[in-house]
């Protein structure tokens, strides 16, 4: 009997490619193909401007240039704006940018022209002779500029509003006014960016023979860019293969699509007939994607003696950029998943979505939950400040308890569902982390550094995150008659480890060895129907059709041994690839039962020979039975009824340097739910990046755009991603597995869960080593040295709010 | 980004590349690349050529005596760093280079280009100003020495003319009875400082002779303040004055008083560093 392979460290198989330095990133596809030609976009060098005239008769002059386009030579549904992808009711002013800008440009980055030459040098010297005549308008950088309106980024979207969404469950001001306690907090939360190590990059290449067009993306869906380049470009969908070779990182700014080039390098290909590329460099990345986090949040509460909140108002305004290509979906979350593991009683929300002439804003990893959890966390902290009770004290207070799932928030979700949790143990999960990082023995440690001259402080946050949101994702088993199987899902992959934790389930669910099992992601050649990978689904959305699958491929395997061994299909096991029959030494290895599956039996092999031993089949019917086909195969979809729900709980233990205002991590802790573990090796490594990227997002990064819209920091020189030095040595995990009832293997996402409560769980322990209020992230050491002067007369600033 | 179209040309001949420098007025010199490519990259430079020197002979050695050290052009950050000779006959040279950006840029960075590049946030071009040191440069004119005083004009600009080669760097010995030290913070490791401060600090037995204090990113060219008086006065501040010739500023990292409040935290530190490391040699 093998050992189970769910649940176990299994060593990831991608990485001996990666570390190697063996992936296959889009940029090194057709590298040695003397016909491929590349790419290069002329950017707007303002923020805010009408373009007058654009003249590029210098450019066809320069050798190498093969062809440039912009807005006037696109033709039908290319010289459309390009998808809302989602939309919304609430969004009332959606707009988003054409592939190259048609009469004015909205942000410092944005794509005007589109140059193809031999090679990338060429290119760029050729977008330099582009010359564009700009009448300079007033841009509209930063929230606050936003709300004032006095200048407008869209003429005709007045106020700068976007959307205004309101939801209420209870009525949380008369709430809030009945209260014996009310607190005011003003709550600040800047723009970060996802800065995966790979850019953006897309090679298209049109087959004359076939009629076809290849498009290799580093997106975070590939059928998602197959259908939009199918439709943009006129073509149908069966003309078109998109595939997703190895990505380098997406975090979130991936899933957006058709970005501009996604479709202009396809179109290249086809109109010169020969392949062309696109890579993006950095500081393209860093102007011309996409950011996140900034939002601006008001929140009233009102509490009892026992913290328990009694009405819950937050009002706050998201600024999302130039345009709304991807909706409200940032804003919906932060509203609802603002509400962790926490029951207010009474709970509104209204939130303003806001243009700005900046980058565009989607999804981050997190994806809003960072900026909601830093607003919730931030109360549960004032509200035990204002108390004198301890932090945990008053969170354990507020809490879902176990018996109350599936908990119903009475609130509408990012799919369109209600939000509802699923299952969780929250006094549990903080029980451990309270253990894990010495919570009830931090005041000995902070009276033994006083001593030394030294500041501690300790924070804590909590979240919960819906992962695994719909609305499918498929997966098809192939057994082939060497015994080796061949499995496909859909959506993508960036490097989490999904060859290695689906081919886990396959070999677990089927009965085969691990290695014997190869998984695709990411080509729509092999699975046409799929999403993505984003919201931490993958593992919950294709996991779990995988497992179905194989269900399905093992069901057939089973009755087509059970004919061949002369047995019931109840007396036999699957192990490492071999069928047998319970008690008996008669075996088949699952190769021939894939031979025998199929009544076209050509001797190629060694177990198609092995075949011939055996008779399956009636020979009064049909070769291949009218409810059966040939193949051991197994195809099946998962579409679960809403999302599942994760939970984790941060701590820090952080430094102060009472003279240079320093910050430096003495400890790190987290408790994690995301119910069965496939591999907990790769979902560790997911939460060491996201505590890594978080503490990137709290102490280092920002993006500073200056008044003119220009982004000041536009490299990974003033960009600050900490290095490897910056991060914790040691990250102190402790998980708790709480399955979720919504899918056959128990499980829910954890892919973005390590970021989300950063910006909180530091806040939290700077104030606690300080002992004033943090009411704004990310913060820098000057920023803190500031707060510091600002605070200076405070006799016991402890309380947060006011 | 891709750099602009330029001539490229690596001679294997000082006489040569000086020639082709002298030739060309929009050459410039390549060394370890390590500021020069990110500035082609990024289209902030288009020189017309690049005299690359790396294989020219005999600029490679770090070489130690009593009177100092002497870096050859072609020397790497790592490679001074590691020189045991060097960090006796001057230690500040490698209290410095340790916090000069990564290894990886430190193999290929060259302490001379270094200089030459003239950052006023670089911590290389201030040591040679503090230790009064000086550099070699040759051109088809013939050779001249310019002291560190004289080298560096203004931000990213040093007083070499356009078809000027670095060929050397002294940095002169501790003197006997001399200590130094070396402090600074930056926001990552390796970055560039938000501050860094040095100091020198010379003695005659008990008594502190003279103290010098070097600045890193704090004003637009690198500065040494003398501050002898106010060490020497049991009322004086050092740092209140040496910030009287600084100019601290803001920028997207920190403000230029988070900076001045840096200066006084970190100058005591320096020179009561300094002032050990003075006595610890006079003990030895
Ligand atoms: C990520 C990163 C971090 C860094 N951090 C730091 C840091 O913390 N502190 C720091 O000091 N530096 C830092 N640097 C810069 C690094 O030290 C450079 O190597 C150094 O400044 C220049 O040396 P180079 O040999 O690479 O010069 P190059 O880049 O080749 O040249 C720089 C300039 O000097 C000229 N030049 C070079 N050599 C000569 C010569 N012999 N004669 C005449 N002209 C010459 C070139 O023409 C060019 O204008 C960093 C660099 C990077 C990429």
């Amino acid at each position: 009997m093998t050992t189970k392979l769910f649940g176990a460290k299994v060593p990831r198989v991608e990485d001996q490619r990666f570390l190697r330095g063996q992936g296959r990133y889009v940029d090194d596809l057709l590298h040695d193909d003397p016909r491929l030609l590349h790419a290069a976009v002329l950017r707007s060098p303002h923020a805010h401007a009408r373009i007058v005239d654009i003249d590029v008769s210098d450019v066809l002059d320069l050798d190498g240039v093969l062809a440039v386009w912009t807005w006037e030579d696109l033709t039908g549904p290319m010289a459309e704006p390009l998808p809302l992808l989602i939309p919304h009711p609430a969004l009332t002013e959606g707009r988003t940018q054409y592939a190259l800008a048609k009469d004015e440009v909205n942000y410092v980055g944005e794509a005007i022209a589109f140059v193809v030459a031999v090679d990338r040098y060429v290119a760029e010297d050729a977008v330099s002779r582009i010359r564009v005549d700009y009448e300079y308008l007033q841009p509209v950088v930063g929230i606050a500029a936003a709300r004032a309106a006095t200048r407008l980024v869209h003429d005709d979207v007045p106020g700068n509003v976007g959307a205004r969404m309101e939801q209420e469950n209870g009525d949380a001001r008369a709430a809030i006014a009945a209260a014996p306690h009310t607190l005011h907090l003003e709550l600040d939360v800047e723009r970060s960016a996802c800065t995966p190590m790979e850019g953006r990059g897309t090679v298209a290449r049109w087959d004359p023979d076939t009629s076809r067009l290849t498009v290799w993306s580093s997106t975070q869906t590939s059928t998602g860019v197959r259908g939009c380049v199918a439709a943009k470009l006129g073509l149908d969908l069966a003309k078109v293969d998109v595939i997703t070779p190895d990505v380098g990182g997406g975090f979130g700014v991936k899933v957006v699509h058709p970005w501009p080039e996604e479709l202009l390098v396809p179109l290249a290909a086809m109109t010169l007939g020969r392949p062309v590329k696109f890579t993006e460099d950095r500081r393209e990345h860093f102007i011309s994607s996409a950011h996140e986090r900034a939002q601006q949040h008001v929140v009233d509460v009102g509490f009892d003696d026992d913290g328990r909140v009694l009405g819950l108002n937050v009002e706050f305004w998201h600024d999302h950029g130039a345009y709304t290509p991807y909706g409200l979906i940032v804003p919906i979350i932060t509203s609802t998943q603002l509400l962790g593991p926490y029951k207010p009683q009474n709970y509104r929300v209204v939130f303003e979505s806001l243009y700005t002439n900046t980058v565009i804003v989607t999804p981050y990893r997190g994806a809003g939950r960072p900026q909601g959890c830093f607003v919730m966390e931030r109360t549960m902290d004032a509200i035990a400040a204002y108390l004198g009770k301890d932090r945990t004290e008053v969170r354990s207070t507020n809490f879902i308890q176990p018996d109350e799932f599936p908990y119903e928030h009475g609130l509408v979700f990012q799919d369109g569902r209600e939000l509802t949790y699923d299952s969780g143990d929250y006094p549990a999960s903080l029980a451990k982390l309270k253990e894990l990082v010495g919570w009830d023995e931090f005041e000995d440690l902070r009276a033994e550094m006083a001593a030394q001259g030294r500041r501690v402080g300790i924070g804590l946050a909590c979240y919960v995150e819906g992962t695994g949101v719909g609305p499918y994702e498929g997966a098809h088993v192939h057994v082939e008659t060497s015994g080796k199987v061949k499995v496909a899902t859909g959506l993508t992959t960036q490097g989490q480890g999904h060859q290695t934790a689906f081919a886990q389930i396959v070999a677990d669910t089927l009965g085969v060895r691990f290695e014997d099992v190869e998984i695709t992601t990411g080509d729509t050649r092999k699975m046409p129907y799929a999403v993505g990978t984003f919201a931490s689904r993958a593992a919950v959305m294709s996991g779990s059709a995988i497992h179905l699958a194989a269900l399905r491929a093992r069901e057939k395997a089973l009755r087509i041994a059970a004919e061949a061994l002369e047995a019931s299909e109840d007396d036999l096991d699957i192990v490492d690839g071999v069928v047998s029959v319970r008690g008996t030494d008669a075996t088949i290895d699952l190769g021939t039962v894939a031979v025998l599956s199929n009544p076209l039996r050509y001797a190629f092999d060694e177990a198609s020979k092995a075949a011939t031993q055996f008779t399956v089949g009636d020979p009064g019917k049909p070769p291949v039975a009218e409810d059966d086909e040939p193949g051991l195969e197994g195809k099946d979809f998962y579409s679960p009824p809403r999302s599942t729900f994760a939970n984790g709980m941060h701590a820090v233990i952080v430094e102060t340097d009472p003279e240079t205002a320093e910050i430096t991590i003495l400890k790190y802790a987290v408790v994690h739910d995301c119910g069965h573990l496939i591999n907990p090796m790769i979902v560790e490594g997911q939460i060491h990046g996201g505590v890594a990227q978080g503490v990137g997002g709290a102490l280092y990064e920002r993006m500073v755009y200056d008044d003119s819209g220009q982004l000041l920091n536009a490299s990974f020189m003033d960009f600050l991603m900490p290095y490897v030095t910056e991060v914790p040595t040691s990250i102190d995990i402790d998980h708790l597995e709480t399955p979720s009832p919504l899918n056959p293997l128990g499980i829910k996402g954890a892919g973005e869960a390590g970021v989300i409560p950063s910006a909180a769980v530091f806040a939290a322990a700077i104030e606690d080593a300080e002992g004033f209020p943090i009411t704004a992230m990310p913060i820098s050491p000057s920023e803190l040295f500031a707060l510091r002067l600002e605070h200076a007369d405070d006799t016991h600033a402890t309380a947060l709010g006011s | 980004m891709k750099p602009a179209p330029f001539a490229y040309l690596r001679p294997s001949t000082l006489e040569e590349a000086l020639a082709a420098l002298a030739g060309e007025q929009g050459a410039k010199v390549l060394a370890g690349g390590q500021s020069l490519v990110p500035l082609l990259s990024m289209r902030l430079a288009a020189p017309s050529m690049l005299v690359d020197i790396n294989a020219l002979p005999g600029l490679g050695d770090v070489t130690c005596d009593a009177s100092g050290v002497r870096v050859g052009a072609l020397a790497r950050h790592a490679e001074v760093l590691a020189s045991v000779a060097a960090a006796e006959v001057q230690p500040l040279l490698a209290m410095a280079l340790s916090h000069v950006a990564h290894p990886t840029i430190r193999n290929r960075g060259t302490t001379v280009g270094s200089l030459v590049h003239a950052d006023a946030a670089a911590e290389m071009p201030m040591v040679l100003q503090l230790l009064g040191g000086s550099v070699d440069v040759a051109s088809v004119r013939g050779r001249r020495t310019i002291p560190a005083a004289e080298l560096f004009a203004g931000p990213l600009e040093s007083t070499l003319a356009h078809d000027e080669i670095a060929v050397e760097a002294s940095f002169p010995a501790l003197p006997a009875g001399a200590g130094v030290a070396f402090q600074e913070i930056a926001r990552r490791h390796g970055d560039y400082a938000l501050v860094g401060v040095a100091a020198l600090v010379e003695t005659d037995g008990d008594d502190v002779t003279r103290v010098r204090l070097g600045f890193v990113s704090v004003s637009d060219v690198p500065v040494v303040v003398d501050v002898t008086d106010a060490v020497r006065d049991p009322a004086g501040d050092p740092a209140a004055r040496a910030l009287a010739e600084l100019e601290p500023a803001d920028d997207i990292h920190a403000t230029a008083a988070y900076r001045a409040h840096l200066v006084k935290v970190l100058v005591p530190k320096v020179l009561a560093a300094a002032t050990d490391h003075a006595r610890q040699g006079k003990d030895a």
